[in-house]
């Protein structure tokens, strides 16, 4: 992957184009980890616009000593999501409030036009264990600590690393990653 | 630890979902630099996520058309603008630093003048603290001395200079129920060196003169009153200058001062 490395560098030296490969590889994941948290389209489509935007004008605070490229756009995401989930406008719409998980989106998922497996998915996640399904919420869809992730479930902090890796080990099989 | 047990711990894992803390992401970073096989496991991890987190998305993909045009709207207004603003800015942003900062020092150095000011009012208070405590004690006795010469049954008994110091004066109030007599010697000059007062208590007939003491602390002693023992039937006081340690005898040359008690 040192092309990416390359389009990164490009991208923050204001490279539209280089801007844009990046852009096709992480929108969809982005659009689905705000959407995980708004539950509304109109919604989520608007914030991950927005994320875009605001890594584009940030994009000289990105530093790969700090994490992973994605992983940075991941929290940008996941806190411009919750920043709305915190706003008043969220609190009165009140809507899709029912679906609490990305396995429940995950199971009604009707976009089959993506070039990800969702069908795979949709059995593997079935398959999970709940104990899975928690973990892997919490921590890539919600943003927990490893701590906060502990707490929340009541497990000790070494069990979630051991438990969401074998987690993610399934979940690679699965897909053949 | 072995890159096997690095991968197994499950902190790859973490660090794709952006858990750890920034140490952690700073430690995995170098190790994955180093290590291409721990770089593949972090390659497959994120990918694996991507798909997963992608397949939770409602909507077709969102076109980067839409940002593109905010992006480049952005980008035109900064060039546009460019140069007046940048100096214009760049002024006003000197110029503001500049006033933070003279403020800034400003503070400083006040806030220093302050700590100095503090440091020496809290001397000065100190200073007056001792002022007062002394002054008190001053008054308290200052307020004794007053009750005596004020008690009726004590007697008053002036002291006139005599040849050999005419404008010396003394006086003496005689306490006859405690037997102590107050002598106020403010009337009498500062005594040579090598020399010292000495009171004498007299009866008249025949001249028979008593020593009450000298008055070693005459220089020192600031409202020069002393308090002296006197038992005697004392008829007259007088006050000689004698040679340091004192005489068994006046030198009556020498006397200063002399008042006989009236009866």
């Amino acid at each position: 992957m040192k092309d990416q490395s390359q389009l990164i560098l490009q991208f923050q030296q204001k490279d539209v184009k280089a801007y844009e490969k990046l852009y096709n590889l992480y929108c969809d994941s982005i659009s689905g980890v705000v959407y995980n948290i708004v539950k509304n389209n109109d919604v989520a489509q608007e914030i991950t616009q927005d994320v875009f935007i605001k890594a584009w004008n940030k994009a000289d605070t990105y530093s790969a000593k700090k994490g992973r490229f994605f992983t940075w756009l991941l929290n940008i995401a996941r806190n411009a999501a919750i920043d709305y989930t915190r706003s008043k406008k969220f609190k009165q719409s009140k809507q899709n409030l029912n679906a609490d998980f990305f396995v429940d989106i995950l199971e009604s998922s009707s976009s089959l036009d993506s070039e990800t497996n969702t069908i795979g998915l949709k059995e593997f996640v079935t398959k999970l264990g709940e104990k899975c399904k928690s973990v892997i919420e919490l921590l890539y869809f919600k943003g927990f600590t490893q701590k906060e992730a502990s707490e929340e479930l009541d497990i000790p902090l070494g069990t979630i690393k051991t438990r969401n890796r074998s987690c993610i080990g399934e979940l690679r099989t699965m897909l053949g990653v | 630890m072995n890159t096997k047990d690095y991968i197994a711990s499950g902190i790859l894992e973490l660090y794709i979902a952006g858990s750890l803390s920034e140490k952690e992401n700073e430690e995995v970073h170098a190790a994955i630099q180093e290590n291409p096989v721990l770089l593949a496991e972090v390659e497959s991890i994120e990918k694996a996520i991507i798909q997963l987190t992608a397949a939770t998305k409602k909507d077709a993909s969102y076109s980067f058309e839409n940002i593109k045009n905010k992006l480049k709207v952005d980008e035109t207004k900064v060039i546009s603008l460019a140069k007046p603003t940048s100096t214009w800015k760049q002024y006003v942003g000197w110029a503001a630093a500049f006033i933070l900062g003279s403020t800034l020092i400003l503070s400083v150095l006040q806030n220093n003048k302050l700590k100095e000011q503090l440091a020496s009012e809290n001397s000065e208070k100190e200073i007056l603290e001792a002022q007062i405590d002394s002054a008190s004690t001053n008054l308290a006795s200052a307020e004794k001395l007053i009750t005596i010469f004020r008690d009726k049954d004590i007697i008053s008994i002036p002291l006139g200079g005599q040849a050999v110091s005419p404008t010396s004066y003394a006086k003496v109030y005689w306490d006859k129920k405690t037997n102590a007599i107050y002598l106020d010697a403010k009337g009498l000059p500062e005594p040579p060196k090598g020399k010292v007062y000495q009171v004498w208590s007299l009866t008249l007939d025949p001249l028979t003169p008593t020593s009450l003491g000298t008055l070693d602390s005459f220089t020192a002693d600031t409202n020069k009153i002393f308090t002296i023992t006197n038992a005697n039937q004392s008829e007259a006081f007088g006050i000689t200058l004698e040679p340091a340690g004192g005489s068994i005898s006046p030198t009556l040359e020498q006397l200063y001062t002399l008042g006989a008690v009236s009866s």
